[in-house]
């Protein structure tokens, strides 16, 4: 053995590595360089162990899994020796024998992680016959699609919908090589537990999950004379639109506007604006409860797949959600009333970094008396990423715009939306007026990407406990705790981890690019002359202006027990 | 039994007590209770053997009385003798008279002759090459065996706590309990060199101490009940016939590591042992050995059963505890390993049936005794279940280290009719085959596994020369394939792939390089798989294609299945040389094609011929040959 092994050194490949408290072989030897091929492991997840992709030979010649070996010092193991590759190549052959195969027509063409992989242990001949099982859509659900003819079975879906968002919506049914993912009695997924999260479609390595595609519905709404097309583009879009364009920037807002406005977009505005009228609302309303000390705590409402999640799980919370529409349908009023009298059939888009949101669009609450929805097309990040490739416009060099009037303005609190925790600094700013105490608060209280966050304010005299959960594995953490008797008085809730800027909607990520995308949010907030959402000029305009007389109409809803 | 038991003292009277009564049994009728028996008619039988006893008059007693009153004439239903092939089977005490294939009319003629005359019914008893054996003991399928873990069964009551205390039952466990440490049990079972019966083989005695170590206030032992091997079982007849002494075992484990509950977990399709079970436990909590302070010490343990609902995959560990759990049985990634979390994520021990059912005789005649038995390093009895092509069909014990052909040919009587033997699959379809020239090796873990097989749980499936063994191979992968939880995809995709080459060799459409492709697949399998199972899946083609490889190429070059076996691969002729033309073979075949006129050669349209058979062993002039 090599004389350098020390207490917590281990060779890899013939070379010392350091064992800095990885949890696993797999995690020690991608630290080291080398990109071991995976399906089914997330550092999130709990380890499964099944697509044996990262199979490592150790001296005595025998395979371990990488994912699932604790690494030990002076342990020595090798990542690309000949028995290694022939394995790999026949577990490929082996999935790609029993996979669909028409790669130019998929959604994942160029992003699916099998058609990756494939290509890189070249791949190119399959000695076992094509038994791929027919394409069998879902698309009952608004916010996923489902292919089970696509699914490799890694299993990352039902854990994440389990382990992570205690849905369950998913399980695997049947055993051996009729073994699939399914809902109970194999249900439309519309019909299941499901909250349109999408996160299961976020860590599908193929297209076996997919986020729902509106966009070909959205080209067909543009450029036409009779028509007036009006986005708005959530706070969380701004971060993750450059990566995924091959361009290097963090806040792209201002080229997201440009591109739009390119496609045949006529206006386009920030829902941070909205997000603005929410803080407004939303404290008030929170102030009122206070007051009045009833249905508390407050439980917030901006994420859609949160209330569905009350609403399948937690029906008696319902009173304790908050009335405020989402920022999204906050600005969809707002714009429905603004352009309702312009002569032109009116098309309302979000870009949004959301699957639920598509969901939330074809609520009943949120259409209007003809029964259309206040929101037409809700496109996620991905989609938008898609269509400005479309397009063919060169991110790189299309020169940024701002966003349109009347309704231009936006505060810092408004853009935070985006991240979680966001929706609590904005509306403790909002009703909290000590703006050396909230500068301290925010770093200690709901700032942070950790899942459960608690901390104490005081509003005047009084101390409020306060609860920021992201992940509905914690909100249902959060909700025992509070049924066991803990009391607080706000609890945010967002079902994506680390709120918005890792919605599903968005392109993947892993959690530097989630610290990233969150740093976007506070660097523009930090930017931003105004820090607190009642200093946005545009309010009083509002107020006095489309709302008048309409708040609770345009601004409110009930979600009440069905 | 009819007050709890508070003490050892009382444990020691009421165990006299019924010792006692035992022995006022005078004479006795064992009918087998066994399931084979069962669906053979046996319960009909002991219920007309009771009614015609008490229509003679005589002292009938069918529950074991606390207090001998007088002599009595003791019917019972027992476990399972073994002898399935003969079944059903009733054995008449004192004499030993074993009965085989006993009939509901054959009732009155035993209680009348053999109870009431003391006379032996030659006409019931087993025969073999005209030698008539009157004794069950002398029989040579039992002669050569050493039945320890199925020493009540087929001597004792099968439902009843009474018969097991009365020949000493409970008193390992009492022994256990009052008169050993926790380290001294661990010691002693260290000490034997007991085995893991489930087929790994792992010493019982250092999984115990590992659990034992654990500091978890909670643990939990768990007996693997979920046998399924084709054609295995030795652990349903523990669990139907000697149900406490596998609950004293695990009682036993549970004084030893701190756990507190046990849980069974046996396959639902063993209905038989579920009821056994439930009436042992609910008799033990009765009598209070299993409940709280047991025995007034602080020793307080109860016992669960949970149906499983017949995953061969549940027989793995994790899968296993995860079932108990509620959760779909699939194995998981291991570490950590069962013994540190195990059920419920707290340490548990896990072992087998059989395994538990080991543990009092140890306790009681201690480590030395048991180690004197069978090889040092596989010490102790196995308990085999004999099927397929031979005479003697059924369940046998045997210690450790005998040979193949012992057991074969002098416990199993050899081959069915006589024919060639050919080869004997064991350890089920983890398993391996072993060939003519293996007969003289030892049955024991290390043996076995030197020789590329595994002891497994116990199966040994004998085929003689009209077994094709690329279909053996077929078989045993349809098996696992079937059986897989789909969970890795070597295991998932890899047996489905192997499982279609091996159907279309054995159908005449093999390829060139069809034999390459297995032996790389079942490479990958049995090195990259997650669990058990996987690892194991492939073993019955590699063993079939180092020992028959001939028989592969056979099929996928010269399309010809050498053992006639594969109907795909073989067709009829009709000789016109020998053929008369009486046409008794067109009317044997049961899809009409065979045509022909009368006395002048008959003809086989091949495209109608299912290759039954039917014509070839319906002429008498031999004039239809298999080709």
């Amino acid at each position: 053995m090599n004389e350098n092994i020390t207490n917590n050194l281990m060779m890899i490949d013939d070379e010392p590595v350091a064992i800095e408290g990885e949890k696993n072989l797999l995690e020690v030897i991608r630290k080291a360089g080398i990109e071991l091929p995976t399906f089914c492991y997330y550092s999130e997840l709990s380890v499964y162990g099944a697509c044996r992709m990262c199979m490592v030979e150790n001296k005595y010649g025998s395979m371990e899994a990488a994912c699932s070996t604790p690494p030990r010092p002076g342990m020595q193991i090798y990542t690309n020796t000949p028995k290694l590759r022939r394995y790999r190549k026949m577990i490929l052959e082996l999935l790609l024998s029993n996979h669909c195969r028409d790669c130019t027509a998929c959604e994942k063409n160029g992003s699916c992680r099998l058609q990756q992989i494939a290509a890189r242990f070249d791949i190119h001949r399959i000695r076992f016959e094509n038994t791929a099982p027919d394409h069998k859509y879902d698309d009952s659900s608004l916010c996923i699609t489902r292919d089970a003819g696509k699914c490799i079975l890694c299993g990352d879906c039902v854990r994440v919908c389990s382990e992570v968002q205690h849905v369950g919506a998913i399980e695997f049914a049947n055993r051996g090589s009729k073994m699939k993912v399914s809902t109970s009695f194999e249900i439309p997924i519309s019909e299941s537990e499901c909250v349109g999260c999408g996160q299961c479609a976020a860590v599908c390595p193929t297209a076996a999950i997919i986020v729902k595609n509106d966009a070909h519905r959205l080209w067909r709404e543009l450029n036409r004379e009779d028509t007036l097309v009006v986005a708005q583009i959530a706070p969380a879009v701004r971060t993750s639109v450059a990566e995924a364009l091959g361009y290097k920037g963090e806040n792209v807002m201002g080229k997201i506007v440009a591109c739009l406005k390119k496609m045949g977009i006529n206006k386009v505005f920030d829902t941070s604006t909205s997000a603005d009228l929410t803080v407004i609302e939303e404290a008030n309303e929170f102030i009122g409860r206070i007051e009045k000390g009833e249905k508390l705590p407050l439980f917030t409402s901006c994420c859609p797949a949160w209330v569905k999640f009350c609403e399948n799980r937690y029906p008696e919370l319902l009173p304790n959600v908050s009335t405020c529409r989402s920022p999204m349908q906050m600005f969809a009023s707002v714009i429905n009333e603004q352009y309702k009298d312009c002569g032109k059939r009116l098309v309302s888009v979000a870009i949004m970094p959301c699957t639920a949101k598509k969901a939330e669009a074809a609520r009943e609450e949120f259409r209007t008396a003809d029964g259309k929805q206040m929101v037409d097309y809700v496109i996620t990040t991905q989609e938008l990423i898609r269509m400005i490739k479309e397009s063919g416009i060169v991110f790189a060099d299309i020169e940024p715009e701002a966003v349109d009037m009347p309704f231009g303005t936006i505060s810092g609190a408004g853009v935070i939306f985006g991240v979680t925790g966001g929706v609590t600094e904005a509306v403790i700013r909002y009703a909290v007026n000590d703006p050396a105490g909230l500068k301290t608060l925010a770093y200690e209280g709901p700032r942070g990407l950790d899942g459960i966050k608690e901390f104490s304010v005081m509003l005047g005299d009084k101390p409020l406990r306060i609860a920021v959960v992201s992940g509905l594995k914690n909100a249902e953490e959060i909700i025992e705790r509070l049924k066991n008797g803990d009391h607080y008085d706000l609890i945010e809730v967002m079902a994506c981890p680390n709120g918005c800027i890792n919605g599903a909607g968005q392109p993947p990520t892993n959690s530097d690019g989630r610290q990233k995308r969150s740093k976007t949010l506070y660097k523009e907030d930090k930017m931003s002359v105004l820090k607190r959402s009642q200093d946005n000029p545009l309010m009083n305009d509002f107020y006095s202006g489309v709302l008048k007389g309409k708040v609770h109409e345009l601004l409110h809803v009930d979600y009440v027990k069905k | 039994m009819e007050n709890k038991i508070r003490d050892r003292a009382a444990l020691c009277a009421e165990r006299n007590a019924y010792a006692d009564s035992f022995m006022h049994e005078k004479k006795k009728i064992l009918v087998c209770g066994g399931t084979g028996c069962v669906a053979g008619g046996s319960l009909d039988i002991y219920a007309r053997l009771i009614e015609l006893i008490k229509e003679k008059g005589l002292n009938c007693e069918v529950e074991l009385a606390h207090e001998p009153h007088g002599d009595t004439v003791g019917v019972k239903k027992s476990g399972c003798h073994g002898f399935c092939e003969m079944g059903p089977l009733v054995r008449i005490e004192p004499f030993g008279y074993l009965y085989t294939k006993v009939q509901l009319s054959d009732c009155e003629e035993i209680v009348e002759k053999t109870i009431v005359n003391d006379e032996h019914i030659e006409r019931l008893a087993y025969k073999k090459d005209g030698v008539v054996y009157k004794e069950q003991e002398n029989i040579p399928f039992y002669k050569k065996q050493t039945r320890l873990v199925l020493e009540h069964c087929g001597h004792i009551d099968a439902t009843s706590i009474k018969e097991y205390l009365a020949i000493g039952g409970y008193q390992a466990f009492e022994k256990a309990l009052f008169d050993m440490t926790p380290e001294d049990i661990i010691n002693e079972i260290t000490e034997s060199n007991l085995r893991g019966r489930g087929g790994g083989g792992f010493p019982t005695g250092r999984k115990w101490a590992q659990v034992a170590r654990q500091k978890s206030p909670i643990k939990y032992i768990v007996c693997n009940g979920d046998e399924g091997d084709p054609g295995a079982f030795m652990d349903r007849s523990v669990m139907e016939g000697d149900p406490h002494k596998m609950l004293e075992g695990m009682m036993i484990a549970g004084i030893a590591t701190g756990a507190k509950e046990g849980y069974i977990y046996v396959r639902a399709e063993y209905p038989l042992a579920v009821e056994r079970l439930r009436t042992a436990i609910a008799q033990a909590e009765e009598a209070g050995l299993l409940g709280d302070n047991i025995l007034g010490t602080e020793f307080s343990f109860r016992i669960h059963i949970n149906r499983g609902a017949g995953a061969f995959v549940c027989g793995e560990g994790s899968a296993l505890t995860a079932s108990i759990e509620g959760k779909r049985g699939m194995p998981r990634v291991k570490p950590p390993r069962t013994v540190e979390h195990g059920l419920f994520d707290q340490p548990t021990v896990l072992n087998n049936v059989e395994t538990f059912a080991n543990v009092p005789q140890i306790i009681i005649k201690g480590a030395a005794w048991y180690k004197s038995i069978g090889p040092e390093n596989s010490p102790g009895t196995k308990a085999f279940a004999l099927t397929g092509n031979i005479s003697n069909t059924g369940l046998i014990e045997v210690p450790m280290g005998t040979t193949l052909r012992e057991v074969i040919f002098d416990i199993g009587g050899g081959m069915r009719g006589g024919k060639e033997f050919k080869a004997v699959q064991i350890g089920g379809p983890s398993g391996g085959c072993l060939t003519p020239d293996m007969l003289d090796l030892p049955l024991d873990f290390d043996s076995l596994k030197k020789a590329g097989a595994m002891i497994g749980s116990g199966g040994l499936v004998v085929m003689d020369s009209s077994t094709c063994m690329v279909e053996v191979a077929r078989f045993f992968m349809n098996f696992t394939q079937n059986e897989s939880c789909g969970k890795c995809v070597p295991c998932r995709e890899g047996t489905k792939r192997m499982l279609e080459i091996l159907e279309r060799i054995v159908a005449g459409n093999g390829q060139d390089g069809d034999i390459e492709l297995l032996d790389e697949l079942a490479e990958t399998i049995s090195a990259t798989a997650l669990c058990g199972l996987g690892k194991t899946a492939a073993s019955p083609v590699i063993s079939t294609l180092k020992y028959f490889r001939d028989e592969y190429e056979a099929h996928i070059y010269d399309k010809k299945c050498p053992a006639g076996a594969c109907k795909k691969l073989i067709s009829y002729q009709i000789d016109p040389e020998l053929c008369k033309g009486c046409s008794k073979c067109a009317r044997n075949c049961p899809v009409g094609a065979i045509s022909g006129e009368i006395k002048s050669p008959f003809k086989i349209d091949a495209a109608k011929c299912i290759k039954c058979g039917a014509c070839a062993s319906s002429c008498n002039f031999k004039a239809i040959k298999q080709i």
